[in-house]
């Protein structure tokens, strides 16, 4: 039974030849320095794209990708289908472990200097992967159609829309349509399903056929110069003098870094469980704050805190520098040192851009620059600033509240972020000062001068001049010093009100 | 290795009577000439599929009634919806459309589209102060729809509007973005 079994397996390896192939590829020679633990986040991320077309190919047997039922197919997923919940949960923690992995496997080869020559095309295809990536991830985000995906979506037609002559045309391709509705979604999903996967298959092969044709980047050693001369000659002088066939003696890292990737994927899928969907993609229900996946967290924060008149103009270039940039790198730095220790400014970028990242990243989970919307009815500033107040000065509290003013500016920490904290407002500012503030605004804030009416303001500036630490003093107007002494009593504060505002 | 193999078919060529290679190349050529046709019959629809969402202009907007004015009382500010008049049957909630109504005094409105003039985000509007304000970045803006503060560059984009048989009707079907402003 088993010699016939055997006798199978033969025939069918004579006919197709797959050990061969399996010699050819996965046996194939390389420097035995590079069976390290640094080399395993390639392998890693090709294994999480497996898992994502698994993953992926199991929920497109549910998921119904039209703008009606998008939705409750998701809802369905995760509370009636069996297990629909674990795969949509694998199939989120894949792409969170894809992009992470991905980012290290990154780091570490330019960091290893395995774009420098011969192998610039690797990194050029490297990088067409990482974009692919990130596209799924958008387009993926989008699939989850809720209303961050909705917004979302707006986010992206509202930067298009920006495009000088072409914006409208970009805007209608992009959605398919005049407004975000089925067609856009469809659109998106024959992206995320066909498009991209097809694109990523394609270029996973040209970029493991480049490892295998230009062959695996040796483990740098400081020193040790890559001359365009001698570098092929020299790399197959090492694969002969301490060379070892990938598969099995180079590979072991790989696969035990696999397994701890998968159980990861599991783990995490099992312990956290899916993500959303959040509220149904109807734009009618205008009650919410969108936020894009973690992903694109650090892009929030850059649109975020880019100076409003540069803004147009660093949407639409910004993304094509770096991309460029990215591109450029193997020509940037051709030849000379590959190992880390002798390229400061290779260690140096790299520092600074997850630095840069991990802040604009930091900023975006708390968005301080976005107000919160419901503080006026939800949020209440702490009692120790209403305590000893006059009448007139806990009314200001209620125009405080009640004219929205907390929704930006918080007391005691109780508030919105996006404009300054009023804490110790009375200490920066005098009543002259507050008053004109609020009637004609300036900078970030609305002049609120034709809403407010004398009474309520005299009412909220009274309250502002009270707030500063017992230890510290109000400022105050040295162009009107009699009116400003320290031992000042409220009545005095008042008339001091009245008059400037007048 | 690929340079000797296109050697060895070289030569082998060589040795084929002339008369035979201007037969196959003949073939050949016959052959692009064919699959070169087909391609422009193959693409030109599937390009004209594809581009055909290029098309900013076309059926997509038009005159849609909003309700009777007494629903909008004076000096007030409401949220409207109206249903996309270009839509397909599988839209769902995406293609209700909200909007702010504005009605001043008499039969002067303003109609707001919902959508930041910043990045897209729906807009607020705050009875109390009188201020719209977007939740993404703070951009805020006055009851006329001008801009008061934050990122957002122009006021609210605002929609053409008529009265007919006491109706209110908007002139919608568009999302507005900076390039095309309803």
């Amino acid at each position: 039974m088993i010699e016939r079994l055997r006798d199978i397996a033969l025939w069918i390896d004579d006919r197709v030849h797959i050990s061969k192939l399996f010699a050819a590829t996965a046996g194939h020679m390389v420097p035995r320095t590079s069976g390290s633990w640094f080399y395993v986040f390639g392998s890693g991320t090709l294994v999480c794209f497996m898992i994502q077309i698994l993953t992926g190919i199991c929920l497109a047997l549910v998921y119904v990708p039209s703008a009606d039922e998008a939705y409750r197919s998701l809802e369905y997923l995760n509370y009636q289908q069996q297990l629909g919940w674990f795969l949509r949960a694998m199939h989120n923690w894949g792409s969170n472990f894809m992009v992470a992995i991905m980012l290290a496997h990154m780091v570490q080869v330019f960091l290893f200097g395995a774009f420098k020559y011969p192998r610039e095309m690797t990194w050029i295809s490297g990088v067409v992967l990482l974009l692919c990536t990130l596209g799924m991830a958008f387009t993926g985000q989008v699939l989850r159609f809720d209303q961050d995906a909705y917004w979302g979506l707006g986010i992206g037609a509202a930067m298009a829309g920006r495009v000088p002559l072409m914006g409208p045309a970009i805007v209608h391709m992009m959605l398919g349509g005049p407004i975000i509705a089925g067609e856009t979604l469809s659109r998106f999903f024959t992206l995320h399903v066909f498009v991209i996967p097809g694109t990523i298959i394609a270029i996973v092969s040209l970029h493991l056929r480049l490892v295998l044709t230009k062959g695996i980047n040796d483990y740098p050693v400081p020193g040790k110069l890559v001359k365009k001369e001698t570098y092929v000659a020299e790399y197959e002088a090492e694969l002969k003098r301490d060379g070892v066939p990938f598969f099995p003696k180079a590979i072991g890292k790989d696969v035990i870094f696999s397994g701890l990737v998968l159980l990861g994927i599991v783990f995490c899928a099992a312990y956290f469980g899916p993500e959303g969907p959040r509220g149904i993609p109807d734009p009618t229900q205008i009650n919410t704050a969108p936020k894009p996946d973690f992903f694109f967290l650090w892009l929030y924060g850059v649109l975020s805190l880019m100076p409003a008149d540069l803004e147009t103009v660093l949407m639409l270039t910004a993304p094509f520098i770096v991309i460029g940039i990215l591109f450029a790198v193997p020509f940037i730095s051709n030849t000379g040192e590959k190992s880390a220790r002798r390229r400061p400014v290779a260690v140096l970028s790299v520092l600074f851009i997850f630095m840069a990242l991990g802040v604009f990243n930091y900023q975006a989970t708390f968005a301080p620059w976005s107000p919160k919307m419901d503080a006026w009815t939800s949020a209440s500033i702490p009692v120790n600033y209403l305590e000893g107040r006059s009448p007139l000065e806990r009314q200001g509290v209620l125009v405080f509240h009640s004219k929205q003013c907390i929704n930006c500016h918080s007391i005691g920490g109780v508030g919105g972020l996006r404009g300054p904290a009023l804490g110790n407002v009375a200490t920066r500012l005098t009543g002259g000062q507050l008053v004109r503030q609020v009637i004609q605004g300036s900078g970030n804030m609305p002049a609120y001068g034709k809403n407010l009416n004398p009474s309520e303001v005299a009412a909220l500036v009274a309250f502002m001049r009270t707030l500063h630490s017992p230890t510290e003093s109000p400022v105050r107007d040295s162009a009107q010093p009699e009116q400003a002494a320290p031992e000042k009593t409220q009545a005095n504060t008042l008339a001091q009100t009245e008059r400037s505002h007048q | 290795m690929v340079i000797k193999e296109l050697e060895t078919i070289k030569s082998e060529q060589a040795e084929t009577p002339r008369i035979e290679m201007a037969r196959r190349g003949f073939l050949l050529k016959l052959g692009f000439l064919l699959n070169g046709i087909a391609a422009v019959f193959v693409s030109v629809p599937v390009l004209g599929y594809v581009l055909s969402s290029f098309r900013t202009e076309g059926p997509f907007k038009s005159w849609i009634a909003l309700g009777p004015l007494e629903s909008f009382p004076e000096n007030q500010t409401r949220l409207a919806k109206y249903r996309n008049p270009y839509t397909r049957p599988w839209d769902g909630p995406t293609a209700d459309i909200p909007c702010w109504v504005r009605r001043m005094v008499g039969e002067k409105f303003q109609i707001f589209a919902i959508n930041c003039t910043h990045l897209g985000c729906p807009v607020r509007w705050f009875q109390e102060s009188h201020v719209f304000m977007c939740p993404c970045h703070g951009g805020a803006f006055y009851e006329d729809g001008s801009h008061a503060s934050g990122p957002p560059p122009r006021g609210l984009y605002e929609y053409k509007y008529k009265i007919e048989n006491g109706q209110l009707l908007v002139h919608g079907g568009q999302l507005p973005t900076l390039s095309q402003p309803v």
